[in-house]
This record gives structure tokens, C-alpha cells and sequence, in this order.
């Protein structure tokens, strides 16, 4: 493939995820097309196989957000079902890998372990299941259940979960159906035979899906806590992280790293991946213009506001978003953004460190939310990019990256067109698939040995 | 001859609806859980530009049994997600609807809504559903959180016995349909409005709370899936009995039903029409589709069909049983016994092929041949979505208003 000088060199690993909540949609520009038509899924995935990326990814949020109590309207809001809409994507793509963010709070193990084994048929072993916890009543309203879990059981819902999944693909023996039409025999006796008790779930029967073609489909974690890291470190193939900072990714890639061994599994068994966003033009200079344009257009005045409304939990649609933030102190107990995780604790905190950095800056509220919203990640010529995002690997910032485009279908073309053939030519991006399965693209290795029911776990 | 048009749907299942289908000649059972043995039979479907397929599925394995599960390893086992394989099928496919079946009583009916409304967006208009209840206590062990009715062997021989048993599930049934309906009206049509002076881009007055609440469930809504291009993707039934029709008739488009004979027919259309009314259903209003079931045996030469159906029972060890006619003839005699049926008042058929892919080419290559030369189906595709095909409008959003 390459040269042996650069073997030791880790690959980066590429993901991209539509984005379809939240602001980092530009829809404004004239090029931006439908958030929900299959074809704009179509279109961005087909891109992604072009650059030969490892999978396409798509977040969930089970609730419509709210803000001040009606419907948050500056969100980018409507988006499908995850595994359908992957499943229709199998169709139209060879190589791909899909991966699927589905709550572990407001489904159960059997039909999320069937529909994701049915993907994984479907696409020829390119499952993933990016396992999440929401857990909160707000998001409950849209279940049978409502908000029934406390917040501390999130991950130890989630861990039995995903070891019941595990099980019920595990049922079937990659041999069970073994179809022989003379003696009569299509299936092993007991295939799918399971049982398990435990405090989350108590669930026994039979199994109706055959082992995927992976074994294990590829299991994806994406939350920040103490417990949240050690459920990666426990049972995840991928991190999805939110840190693309190169020091903080640092820290935080060599905490996660370093729980591994505790669970018996090396270094290269979990992969982590933070989100990221690349801005790439002719010149460093043009790129720097463009993406300061797109920081504004995520940020418009309005969801300046709100914005910072979600974490004062007043209303502050009398401040002006260009003027300075307001004197008035957060109200730590009205939450004004219902369905984000991410303003509902340390409210008061947040507010004193954007004060004092506004401050500290002569920040306007909106430049204030730019400057915190973090911007574009990677921007600059397509040769700046390739050494940033090379270096950022290279140095342990990340295992590669899940890419948000902010066009919809078409934000990944620059990048796949011009940055990763750079890519390619340092040797740390493949030139070609080599393998069928997203294990096969992850470097993960074969699907773990079946597990046998009856058999210590 | 036929004054209202003839719909022909293709159940597909497995291997075929004989339980010794997979062991006949041109069967693939290797292939069951492969991508590519569906699209070639949907492919097939297509051809005969027929107006719906219709994917089976359960929450636990297949059984002889009705009721309860079986340790059979002579038969087909085995199954992927139906709403997920019709998803996998919807970009290989261009006019053809596509139903799969999905539990209502073990899963979420916000869920259910995004996955139909999401097929709907991949399928661009083609998707239907199929909800079905749990009949098989055993299943709700697979998840653990409730108890469904054990029906006896005694009761499991009587639709009316089933039925009444079942009769809560049916009612919780409707319920779900009911929320996943309202979570497609959710957002009205023109509710994303990109409006770049405002900034917003949906409209929060043209996006709805459902507020639905039951003595099973509540949800609050919105969807967060937008409104699918169907406005109502179809939803349709399988029905044997008085409580399932009115089921039909309270939630559903299309509801398949089984007579056996012509008399049968006609007793059906009866019972059909007492639930309509029963249940206060407006047909001008709501149409309601009513299509027969058959299981199909299809051959040229006269009296082969049966020939092979006797030596797929003996591969079987019984006679073939079913809840539907079992039909075994040539497409000439099975295009004239349908068009009788369609002129008792029947609006079309739901055929079980007994093997795949023989009966079903047999279907798309006889007899929908034989019905053209009689005039009583479509020579083309005339409408892009599956609602189209019906002859169904596409409803406005409940909640367009009121503006
Ligand atoms: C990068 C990132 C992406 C996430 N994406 C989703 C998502 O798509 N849907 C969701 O429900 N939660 C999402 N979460 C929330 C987490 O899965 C998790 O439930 C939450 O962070 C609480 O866990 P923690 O306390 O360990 O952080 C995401 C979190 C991170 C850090």
C-alpha cells in the first residue's frame, strides 16, 4: 500500500454525520437543500463511499426542542427514523458503514437487537449502534413508559442493554441455518434459545433474527461522565466525543485509553472519534473568510438569544445581540431549553465563565456565543487541513473524526475531492476498501467468539 | 365488464406460505436473509405492475401453531425486521407499494410513526403498514414488560374465540394507530419554512402537540419526523372476525379478509359493512378497501398445481392448512374465479404464493396477463404512490386549520 517508512504511522478513520438539529445547517445558502428527502441521505452517503470513508452517522433526539415553552423554531428540526432510513441508504451503497444513534432508555433489547441484526443482513455486516441514555420526563412524554429512569441509572441501564443485545445475537450460531432440502433440516434445534435476569430487564425466549454477518455489529458511546467512560472503556468499539480541542482531546483520549486495560482490552480496541467540522478553500486566507461567514450564519442574532437564554433561563429578548450580555444573574432553576442536555446542570458556572470572558474580549453577546459555539475546527488550504487533521492523530488528539458538514448533501465534496487524496498520499488514509464490514474498516478484527447461553459471562 | 378497478397485492413470506416451500425446485432458502432474494421477488412484483407487496413479520420466531411457539427445524425459521427490509427495498423499486407488518403491543407507537413516515420519505410516497397485535403469549416474554392472553388449542380453531380473547390488544391496537396517525399529521406540509429573515426555520404554529391520552399510553408529540409524502402512508389489516373488522374499520385503509368461497364473499362484505357502520365510519368520506386473500398454486397445464401442491404436502408430512382459500389452478382459472369475486363487491385480492419465486411469477407473468385480456387491470402504472394506486386522496393534515 504505502511506503514502509510510513507504516508506523496511525490511519485516520472518517465518519460523517447529516446533521439535522441544532444550528450547524447553513440553510440560507442557496445550496442547501431538504433535510428529509432521501435523496439528500442518498447524495451525502454516496460521497462519503466515494472518499472512502469507514461510516455515515446519524445523531437522535426523540423530542422536538423547547424554548420559553413553544417549539424552538431555529432549530434545523425534522429528521427520519435512524435504521430505516440506513436501511434504504444499504441500497445505495456497497462499503459504507451505517451507523444508528438509539436510545437505550425508551427501547427494548429484543427489538433494537433484531432491528440492528436486520441491518446488518441488509447491508452485508455494516451495522452500527451508536448507544445513547437520555433519560429525562421531557423526552418520556413521547413513551409508554414516560420519564421512568433516574438519572443514575443511565449507563447501568445502558450496560445490561447492550449485554442482552450482545446475547440475543449471540443465539444463533453462525451455522444455524443451514438449509438442506433433501433431509428436510433448515434450522438448528433451540437456535435463538436465551434468558436472562438482572435488574433492568428479565427477558427469556427465542431469538428470530440469525446472527449478523459481523457478529457483533459495531457498538458506538458517546457520553462525557465518569460512568459514560467507563462504558466505553467496558464495551464500546467507538467513542464519539465532543472534543476537538487538540489539548482537551489529549486528556481525554489518554483517559479513556488508559481504562482499557482494567477490561482486559488493548489500545486500538476502542476508537475515538470527536466531532469536527472542515472549512477548505484555495488558500488559507480565503478558507479563514469563509468559515468566519458560516460561523455567523449558524449564529444569527436570534439563536444568539436563545442561546444564551437557555443558560441565564430568563427570557432576554430585550437584549440586543449585539450589545453586551445582560447584569442580570441566571435563574438556576427555570430551564427555558427543554430536550438539550447540555444547559440542564452547571448553568450558574457557565454563565460566570462566559461573563468573564465576554469581559475580558469586550465580546457582544453574539460574538460571545461564536466564540463559545467553538466555530469551524479545521479550516484552512486543502494541504492545511490534511497536516491538521494528520497531526491531530498523530499526536493522539483522536483515532480520526466524525465530520458535520454544514451543507446538506453537499458540504463533503471539497473535503473528499481535495483533502483526502492528501490524505492518501501521507499514507494515513486508505486508497481503497480493503475489507467488506465496518469491523473490517475499523481495524476492529473479527467479531468476537459467540458467546454460548449457559456459558459463564 | 368491471366498472371499479381490480388491486392485486403479493404477500411475501420466507420461502413461500407452504411450509414446505423452501424444499421445492427454483426455491432459495439459503437466501432468505440475504438483500438480494427480496429485491429480485419485489423486482418481480414490480413487473406485474402490481399495486402492493405485503411483508410478514412477528416478534418470535415462525410456528406451525398459531398460538404458540414450535420446536420445528423442518421449516422456515428465522426472519429480519419487515419495516426495515421494505426500507432496503424502497430505493431498488419506483412504483410499487410496499406494506411490512410491525407489532403494535410490544413496541413504541412514536417510534412506529417516525419508521412509516421515514419508509414513506425513502419509498417517496409507497409505504403502507401492516399493524399487528401479539397472539402468541410467548413473545411477551421476549420483552419482559407485560402478559399477553394464553389462548388454549380449543379457542385458537375459532377467530370469533381468538378474537374475543384478544379483544383489549385489538382496542390498545387502535389506540397506536391512532397516535402514529395524529404523529404524521404533527407537522402540517408547509410547516418548514427556512425563513432567512426571521431566522426560523419551522413554524411552531404549523407544528402540532398530539396530547393523545389512553388507558394504555400517553404521547405528547409533535413528531420529530416531518410530514411523510403520503400525508397518511396506508395503513392496512388482516382480518378474520367480527372484533378485528371493526378494528379494520376503525384504523385501517385496506383490510384483507378470507372468505373461502363466493357465499363466503358476500357474509364478509356484510360483516365488513356492519363494522363500518358500527363504528360510525363515513366510507364516502374514508373509503375502506377490502381485499381477499388467497393462497396460490399456479401452473399452465391444467391439474399440475394440484399434482405439486400434493407433493409439497408429502415433503410437508400434512395437507396444507390456512386461514385463506387455498387455491391450486391455472392464472386463466384463478383471473375468472377473482373477477367473480370482484364483482360480488370485493375491491381486489391479497395472493399468498404457496412457493417463491414460482407462484409469484406465475402471478406476474399468467395471471396478470389472463386479467388484461379480460380488461380488469392496469397496462401501466397511472399514479406514483401507493395511495395512488388505491384510488386513496391524500387527506390534509387534521391539524390544518384553524389558522
Ligand atoms: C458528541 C456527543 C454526541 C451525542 N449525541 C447524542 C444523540 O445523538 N442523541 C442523544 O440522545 N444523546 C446524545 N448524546 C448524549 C449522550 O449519549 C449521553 O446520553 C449524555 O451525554 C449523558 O451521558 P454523560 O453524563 O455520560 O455525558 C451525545 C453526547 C455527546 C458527547
Amino acid at each position: 500500500m504505502s511506503t514502509p517508512a510510513r507504516k508506523h504511522r496511525k490511519q485516520v478513520h472518517l465518519a460523517v454525520q447529516l446533521p439535522a438539529i441544532h444550528n450547524v445547517t447553513v440553510w440560507s445558502d442557496p445550496r442547501s437543500r431538504s433535510q428529509i428527502a432521501f435523496e439528500s441521505f442518498a447524495a451525502l452517503a454516496r460521497t462519503a463511499e466515494r472518499g472512502l470513508f469507514d461510516f455515515f452517522f446519524l445523531a437522535e433526539g426523540l423530542r422536538l426542542r423547547e424554548h420559553k415553552g413553544e417549539l424552538y423554531e431555529y432549530d434545523v428540526a425534522g429528521r427520519p427514523e435512524n435504521l430505516t432510513v440506513l436501511a434504504a441508504l444499504a441500497a445505495v451503497t456497497d462499503r459504507l458503514g451505517l451507523a444508528a444513534t438509539v436510545n437505550a432508555t425508551f427501547n427494548e433489547p429484543y427489538d433494537v437487537a433484531r432491528r440492528i441484526a436486520s441491518l446488518d443482513h441488509l447491508s452485508g455486516g455494516r451495522a452500527a449502534w451508536n448507544v445513547v441514555t437520555s433519560f429525562d420526563a421531557f423526552t418520556g412524554e413521547n413513551f409508554r413508559r414516560g420519564g421512568f429512569l433516574a438519572e443514575a441509572d443511565r449507563y447501568t441501564r445502558a450496560a445490561e442493554f447492550l449485554d442482552v443485545t450482545r446475547r440475543l445475537w449471540d443465539s444463533w450460531a453462525d451455522d444455524d441455518v443451514r438449509p438442506d432440502p433433501a433431509r428436510g433440516h433448515f434450522v438448528r434445534a433451540d437456535a435463538g434459545r436465551f434468558a436472562h435476569t438482572g435488574p433492568h430487564f428479565d427477558v427469556s425466549g427465542r431469538f428470530t433474527t440469525p446472527r449478523p454477518p459481523q457478529g457483533h455489529p459495531v457498538v458506538i458511546q458517546a457520553g462525557e461522565s465518569d460512568a459514560g467512560r467507563e462504558f466505553a472503556a467496558a464495551d464500546a468499539d467507538v467513542i464519539f466525543s465532543k472534543h476537538n480541542r487538540l489539548d482537551v482531546a489529549r486528556a481525554f483520549y489518554a483517559d479513556v485509553k488508559r481504562r482499557l486495560a482494567a477490561y482486559g482490552r488493548t489500545h486500538d480496541e476502542l476508537k475515538i472519534l470527536p466531532t469536527a467540522t472542515a472549512v477548505v478553500a484555495d488558500t488559507d486566507a480565503e478558507a479563514a473568510a469563509y468559515a468566519d461567514e458560516i460561523t455567523r450564519a449558524q449564529v444569527g442574532p436570534e439563536t444568539a438569544i436563545a442561546h444564551l437564554e437557555a443558560v441565564w433561563g430568563r427570557d432576554l429578548s430585550a437584549y440586543d445581540p449585539d450589545g453586551p450580555l445582560p447584569d442580570v444573574d441566571p435563574d438556576p432553576d427555570a430551564l427555558v431549553l427543554r430536550g438539550h442536555s447540555i444547559f440542564r446542570t452547571g448553568r450558574a458556572e457557565t454563565a460566570r465563565r462566559w461573563r468573564a470572558l465576554a469581559e475580558e474580549r469586550d465580546l457582544s453577546i453574539r460574538e460571545l456565543v461564536i466564540e463559545v459555539h467553538g466555530g469551524q475546527n479545521f479550516v484552512g488550504s486543502p494541504r492545511t487541513v490534511a497536516d491538521a487533521l494528520d497531526h491531530f492523530v498523530q499526536t493522539d488528539g483522536a483515532d480520526g473524526f466524525i465530520l458535520v458538514p454544514h451543507l446538506t448533501p453537499h458540504g463533503l465534496d471539497d473535503f473528499v475531492d481535495r483533502v483526502v487524496p492528501l490524505l492518501q498520499e501521507k499514507g494515513v488514509f486508505r486508497t481503497a476498501y480493503t475489507g467488506t464490514t465496518l469491523r473490517d474498516h475499523l481495524g476492529l478484527g473479527p467479531a468476537p467468539t459467540r458467546r454460548q447461553e449457559g456459558a459463564a459471562s | 365488464m368491471t366498472t371499479t378497478p381490480l388491486h392485486l397485492a403479493v404477500a411475501l413470506d420466507g420461502a413461500g406460505w407452504h411450509p414446505a416451500a423452501w424444499r421445492a425446485t427454483g426455491a432459495r432458502p439459503a437466501d432468505l436473509f440475504t438483500p438480494g432474494y427480496w429485491a429480485d421477488l419485489v423486482a418481480e412484483a414490480e413487473r406485474g405492475l402490481l399495486d402492493l407487496v405485503t411483508l410478514e413479520d412477528f416478534l418470535g420466531p415462525q410456528s406451525a401453531a398459531f398460538h404458540r411457539p414450535d420446536d420445528r427445524t423442518d421449516q422456515v425459521r428465522g426472519s429480519l425486521d419487515a419495516v426495515l427490509l421494505a426500507a432496503r427495498l424502497a430505493p431498488l423499486t419506483r412504483h410499487i407499494g410496499l406494506v411490512p407488518t410491525a407489532n403494535v403491543t410490544h413496541t413504541e407507537p412514536f417510534h412506529l410513526s417516525l419508521a412509516v413516515a421515514t419508509l414513506d420519505f425513502a419509498a417517496t410516497g409507497r409505504a403502507g403498514w401492516r399493524p399487528q397485535i401479539a397472539s402468541r403469549a410467548a413473545d411477551a416474554a421476549h420483552f419482559g414488560r407485560r402478559t399477553t392472553p394464553q389462548l388454549t388449542d380449543e379457542e385458537a380453531r375459532d377467530p370469533e374465540r381468538i378474537a374475543a380473547r384478544l379483544r383489549p390488544l385489538f382496542d390498545e391496537a387502535a389506540d397506536v394507530v391512532e397516535v402514529v396517525r395524529r404523529l404524521w399529521d404533527s407537522w402540517e406540509d408547509d410547516a418548514e419554512i427556512r425563513d432567512a429573515a426571521t431566522g426560523r426555520f419551522i413554524d411552531r404554529d404549523r407544528i402540532h402537540h398530539i396530547d393523545f391520552e389512553g388507558p394504555h399510553f400517553s404521547v405528547r408529540g409533535p413528531s420529530i419526523t416531518p410530514r411523510p409524502p403520503q400525508g397518511q402512508p396506508v395503513v392496512a389489516s388482516l382480518a378474520h372476525a367480527s372484533v378485528p373488522y371493526e378494528f379494520a374499520a376503525r384504523a385501517s385503509d385496506v383490510v384483507f379478509v378470507t372468505p373461502r368461497d363466493l357465499a363466503g364473499t358476500a357474509a364478509v362484505l356484510a360483516e365488513v359493512d356492519a363494522a363500518a357502520k358500527t363504528v360510525g365510519r363515513d366510507r364516502e368520506d374514508r373509503p375502506l378497501l377490502v381485499l381477499a386473500d388467497l393462497l396460490v398454486l399456479l401452473d399452465d397445464v391444467p391439474g399440475e398445481a394440484a399434482r405439486r401442491l400434493a407433493r409439497l404436502d408429502e415433503l410437508a408430512g400434512a395437507p396444507l392448512a390456512s386461514d385463506a382459500e387455498i387455491f391450486a389452478g391455472t392464472p386463466d382459472e384463478l383471473a375468472d374465479l377473482l373477477l367473480d369475486r370482484h364483482a360480488a363487491g370485493l375491491d381486489g385480492f391479497r395472493l399468498r404464493p404457496a412457493v417463491l419465486p414460482h407462484d409469484l411469477t406465475a402471478v406476474t407473468r399468467g395471471l396478470v396477463p389472463a386479467l388484461r385480456r379480460r380488461s380488469a387491470f392496469r397496462g401501466a402504472y397511472t399514479a406514483s404512490t401507493l395511495r395512488g394506486h388505491l384510488g386513496l386522496a391524500r387527506p390534509e393534515s387534521r391539524y390544518a386549520r384553524k389558522r
